[in-house]
């Protein structure tokens, strides 16, 4: 073997940033996770389009929890973000900070979620709308719940001393997973508690 | 090492045969020996291997099933078959040979030469890529698991509802057919991610966007739709589940459900998907071909976009599949026009195939035969479809023997004659030997003629007007004369697949060996050893144009690539990250070494599943945090991965 | 030319017995105007397809066996040409015409389908049919209720006018289609679909349902009757009137042992109306065929069916009746007056 030369360019090495691989990852998997919820609410337009009767059948779910509910769910995004960049600044506390915070805002989110299913008139076979109501905001509280123990391990891996100002990649995949459960819940509250009262 | 490094300016070396980085590098790469290796290895041309392997075991079951139905429909009235055996056999046959081999040994081709061709050292995410495998094979075995007690989903690959409710359909056929579809999705999905970021990081510097070779645009785009794609037929089968399960209504007619909601999820899916298993073999073609034809590919811009194009167009067209489902004529018009619009990316790829034989001189291998065959198979598979796509034609044509003749034309034409022209190709590549040619030549004649005897009467069958998915059939309707016929190309078509697998064997054991380029071909991968070393690339080339080992005669610039002369990374196992679409070195990824993470994972996933089948809720909870806590520790950030900084 | 060619192939296919020219289910020929556009269609994109078929094979046998002139099997690893020797002009030329080609297709193909989408006048007659696992109620609707009859399986209507069709499910997914009057229409439950057609000229147009819908999917058939308006009046008053009834000892032990093992699932008007079930079987005799098509309606199949119709139709909702002999015989003697 033989060295004829030496690159030009530095290059980092192993993940960072952007350029881990783990980020365009989880990139992939919130599309098709994305994709999910769209067939979902797709599946609620196309079923209350063919719907015979009022709909919803008891009117338009109450905004008492959820809008409250939905306030947590974005403020536990901001804070996530202000964390990130805490790190980025190789302020550890920050994201400790950070991550914990989001973390109990995204657990009160639940317990709140639970409260309105316990106060719903209908329960999961009651008819079409009970069945979606209970599958597509379980299975965003599902995606909520991942995203809650991918916090908790972020939370033990920062408190271990793991992540610096240059290698955090593990940070940001989780963020942007956790802004990615925001959004999709921002369009489930749409079109259950705004969309009915559009008229 | 006591610090972990954060950057470095990789060293340009050249590699001569008295090396000592080979030897260094075989160390890095290799795998553990024995049966550790083989459950803990992460070298994609391992994982590629094995995919073509079971998904041909997938097809072998898939055509017994199909032969199976053959003897049943020969003469009227047989009853080598019970009605509700037939109704299974000819679900198993599609649920096999769309899911469990239609894609799987597209992905096995992938997996196999996408590194070498994009002269990489590895998928971006090797241990996902063994993930995918795992989680596919046992999929596959969760989908038959209920088959062999005679109580296989019974329904049709489609499974329609309400046939499929619990009121019709009370045993745990459907529910092994929703839950086994939704795990298969997860191997799917991960298989998809990889692709899809080993495109846009790992090419070597150099193979920019339009460097790239067609069977890597045709799996990238397949990907892509898959991700897009999936998630739909997931979803219709958890909320048939749920239907089945935990009286849900979704699709439940006496309660405000849509029976259509199935249909429009399974064929928002199901059209996208069909492109999924076709457009890669295509690229299969269009990078061999040319190698046979002694010159570049026609259009390879052309065809670049063509496969994006239909793919795009492909989740436009699925309400073709419900032509007769009574929906607004507006609608069905929009979809018929679209279904002929889809045509015209496909028309593309055909004249740059014709285009590049007739301007080229043709060399007569096994392959090249192979590639000439699809074409006319494709084309009659082709203006089939497009006869389907005119939507009052279809008012006739659909659920009859003239769509069957259509879609084994696609699949069989698009897929399977690819694939094998694809094996005879590369299968000097991977073991270091020819097949046999004139056992090729005899196994393409024999499944060429075969085939056309099988299928191609099932048009005339169609139009005369005998549905599909019917167990027997009266005489007197002019049905019995096209059955036998058709019965009899079957299992001559199945004779040629036998010889085509005789040949695999015998020359993987005794065939001629092969130097690294037995076919003078144009692009990365034959620049190295047969079979190429675990390390693929001594060093990392640097890519200079679109067919790098054609660059002196073509003479078309003065760059050159360069192979022997690349990137040396070798401080453990390491590849090159390059910008998505010039290729520019960007970062140096640290790949993971082989590990026992995935198959744990596969199996904890797999149980989860059976635990949902059985109901068994305290196994639900166990496999689901073993799942967890496996996955934890996969993801556990590594120092020698470069993911953390600190010093110990 | 290429017309011709196709009708000898059809000619030397059907010497072969590979295509008889009018097999019952077959419709590359067509009887009436819901589907007669359509079937001109059909074989306009059947000649076009084959064209291309002939000409894109033809494309590829000229590639690769015409003459190139030297071989280079001197130096194998010659390579042909530079890469841009005009190879584009194909992909262009073959695109441009195969999409001008496509568009007027598809110009044609809005075209029938607005055609055939509606019937040309309002169809006077209306039939209801309610699909079943495995067979078809047919219901005649009319505005005058004493003018309402079902029955099952055969539908009789008058030549020469449109007939409106509304499909209805009883279970799960069938479709409704009968190739030389109409295309298909699913029956889906939850909603009905409607279709119609009309017949040119008299005949038995035989049907089939076209959609996977269990074990015995493969034998329900159904068969229109198109006769003359006279014809078809006639047939309706029949239908319409009380059947005689029966005139012997034994027919009359059959309508005993009808009322207590049949009727609970099956209606003859006038006699027995409560069960729904199972096929209307008033004028039982009228029709010519079982079992939606299984059978040809004679004494001898009639009985075979009713003593064993899970060894004809496995699977079929007729449990076995365990008549004895001569309960069945005189059961099959009863239905046998059901003209």
């Amino acid at each position: 073997m033989t060295e004829i030369a030496v690159s030009s360019r530095t290059l980092p090495v192993g993940s960072k940033g952007h350029h881990a691989s783990g980020w365009w990852g989880m990139v992939g998997l919130i599309a098709t996770e994305a994709m999910l919820f769209a067939y979902l609410l797709f599946s609620y337009f196309y079923l209350a389009s063919h719907a015979l009767g009022a709909w919803p059948p008891d009117g338009p779910p109450s905004l008492r929890i959820s809008v409250p509910g939905t306030i947590i769910l974005v403020l536990g995004s901001l804070v996530m973000w202000w964390g990130e960049r805490g790190i980025e600044r190789a302020k550890r506390g920050v994201l400790i900070a950070g991550l914990a915070i989001t973390l109990v805002l995204g657990v009160i989110f639940i317990v709140m979620q639970g409260f309105e299913w316990r106060g719903q008139p209908f329960s999961l076979s009651t008819g079409v709308y009970s069945s979606l109501y209970f599958t597509i905001t379980g299975l965003h509280m599902l995606h909520v719940i991942i995203g809650l123990l991918m916090l908790a391990v972020l939370l033990v891996w920062t408190a271990l001393g793991y992540f610096d100002a240059a290698r955090h990649s593990a940070v940001s995949i989780g963020a942007i997973y956790w802004h990615f459960v925001t959004v999709v819940w921002l369009a489930v509250f749409f079109t259950f508690y705004i969309a009915p009262r559009l008229g | 090492m006591t610090t972990t490094e954060t950057q470095r300016a990789p060293i340009i070396a050249r590699v001569t045969d008295d090396s000592a980085i080979t030897e260094t590098l075989e160390q890095i790469w290799k795998g553990k020996p024995g049966i550790g290796g083989w459950l803990s290895t992460v070298d994609h041309k391992e994982i590629g291997k094995r995919y073509i392997v079971t998904a041909f075991i997938f097809l072998i079951v898939g055509g017994l099933e199909a032969l199976l139905m053959r003897v049943q429909l020969a003469r009227p009235n047989l009853t080598v078959l019970t009605p509700e055996q037939y109704s299974q056999i000819f679900t198993m046959h599609g649920v096999t040979m769309i899911f469990l081999y239609a894609l799987p040994v597209l992905s096995g081709f992938s997996n196999y030469l996408w590194p070498l061709l994009l002269g990489a050292r590895d998928m971006a995410f090797p241990r996902l890529n063994a993930l995918s495998y795992w989680v596919f094979l046992f999929a596959g075995i969760f989908l038959y698991s209920s088959f062999v007690f005679g109580k296989g989903p019974d329904a049709g690959w489609f499974n329609y509802v309400p046939y499929t409710s619990l009121a019709y359909n009370p045993g745990p056929n459907i529910d092994v057919y929703a839950l086994g579809m939704v795990l298969l999705g997860i191997s799917t999905t991960v298989g998809s991610i990889n692709f899809f970021v080993t495109l846009a990081r790992t090419r070597a510097p150099g193979m920019s966007i339009n460097r790239v070779p067609i069977l890597v645009w045709g799996t990238l785009t397949a990907s892509v739709g898959n991700l897009f794609a999936v998630p739909a037929v997931s979803l219709a089968f958890f909320m048939l589940w749920m239907d089945r399960q935990y009286n849900t209504h979704f699709f439940d007619s006496t309660a405000g459900g849509q029976p259509l909601l199935w249909e429009h999820l399974f064929w928002m899916f199901g059209h996208p998907w069909v492109y999924a298993i076709v457009l890669p073999a295509m690229g299969i073609v269009s990078d061999a071909l040319p190698t046979f034809c002694r010159r570049p590919l026609v259009g390879y811009t052309a065809v670049a976009l063509a496969t994006v194009t239909t793919m795009v167009l492909g989740f436009g067209v699925w309400v073709h599949h419900m032509f007769a489902s009574g929906l607004p004529i507006l609608s069905l018009s929009y979809f018929s026009a679209a279904s002929m619009t889809i045509v015209i990316p496909s028309a593309v790829a055909v004249f740059a195939w014709v285009a590049t034989i007739w301007t080229g001189r043709p060399v007569f291998t096994t392959s090249f035969l192979f590639f000439a065959g699809f074409i006319l198979l494709f084309v009659i598979g082709g203006v089939s479809g497009f006869m389907t796509a005119a939507v009052p034609l279809d008012w006739q044509l659909t659920r009859t023997y003239f769509v069957v003749a259509h879609l084994h034309y696609v699949i069989i034409g698009i897929n399977v004659f690819p694939v094998v022209g694809g094996i005879y190709y590369w299968f000097p590549k991977v073991t270091g030997r020819l097949m046999n040619e004139t056992l090729g030549k005899w196994s393409f004649w024999v499944m060429f003629i075969g085939f056309n005897v099988a299928f191609f009467p099932m048009h005339i069958l169609g139009i005369e007007g005998m549905p599909r998915r019917v167990y027997t059939y009266s005489s007197g309707l002019g049905w019995e004369t096209p059955n036998l016929v058709i019965t009899v190309g079957a299992f001559v078509f199945a004779v040629g697949i036998l010889l085509f697998l005789i040949n695999v064997f015998v020359s993987g054991k005794r065939g001629v060996p092969a130097g690294p380029n037995p076919w003078d071909g144009a692009s990365l991968e034959w620049s190295t050893s047969s079979p190429p070393p675990v390390y693929n690339f001594a060093v990392i080339p640097i890519v200079a144009s679109r067919y790098p080992l054609w660059e002196d005669r073509l003479d078309e610039g003065s760059e050159r690539t360069s192979v022997g002369t690349g990137l040396l990374l070798d401080r453990g196992r390491e590849t090159i990250g390059t910008t998505s679409l010039d290729a520019e070195p960007d970062v140096i990824l640290k790949m993971p070494g082989d590990s026992y993470l995935p198959v744990l994972v596969a199996l904890t996933t797999t149980a989860v599943f059976v635990c949902l089948l059985l109901h068994s809720w305290w196994g639900l909870s166990i496999t689901s945090l073993l799942t967890l806590l496996i996955t934890i520790a996969w993801l556990w950030p590594q120092r020698a991965l470069g993911q953390i900084e600190t010093q110990p | 030319m290429i017309p011709c060619a196709m009708f000898l192939y059809i000619h030397m296919m059907s010497v072969s017995g590979l295509v008889q020219v009018e097999p019952p289910m077959a419709y590359h020929r067509t009887f009436g105007p819901a589907v007669d556009a359509i079937t001109r269609l059909g074989w306009g994109l059947g000649i076009i397809s084959l064209l291309v078929i002939i000409i894109i094979a033809g494309l590829l046998l000229g590639g690769i066996f015409r003459k190139r002139g030297v071989d280079p099997a001197a130096d194998p690893r010659q390579l042909t040409v530079r890469r841009d020797a005009g190879g584009m002009g194909w992909i262009y030329i073959g695109v441009g015409t195969s999409s001008v080609v496509l568009f007027g297709c598809m110009i044609w193909t809005l075209i029938v389908t607005a055609a055939v989408a509606h019937p040309p006048v309002a169809p006077a007659l209306t039939v209801q049919v309610t699909a079943s696992q495995w067979w078809w109620s047919l219901r005649y609707v009319d505005d005058r209720p004493a003018q309402i009859f079902t029955t099952a399986n055969e539908i009789h209507i008058p030549v020469g006018q449109p007939i409106r069709f509304e499909l209805m499910s009883a279970d799960v997914m069938h479709s409704f289609w009968i190739p030389q009057l109409a295309g298909k229409m699913d029956v889906i439950p939850g909603q009905t679909n409607v279709t119609w057609l009309e017949a040119d000229q008299p005949g038995e147009y035989l049907g089939q349902c076209a959609a996977f819908c269990g074990p015995q999917h493969a034998h329900m058939a159904l068969m229109i009757v198109a006769e003359t308006p006279e014809d078809f009046t006639a047939w309706k008053h029949s239908q319409l009137a009380d059947t005689a009834p029966p005139n012997s000892e034994e027919a009359l032990r059959g309508a005993q042992i009808f009322q207590t093992r049949c009727a609970v699932c099956h209606t003859i008007r006038g006699v027995s109306p409560a069960g729904v079930v199972g096929p209307d079987l008033s004028h039982l005799m009228a029709r010519h065929t079982l079992a939606a098509g299984l059978l040809p309606n004679t004494p001898g199949n009639l009985a075979g069916w009713i003593d064993n119709p899970q060894g004809l139709k496995p699977g079929t909702r007729m449990p076995d009746p365990n008549l004895s002999g001569t309960e069945l015989t005189a059961v099959t003697s009863y239905l046998n007056t059901l003209q």
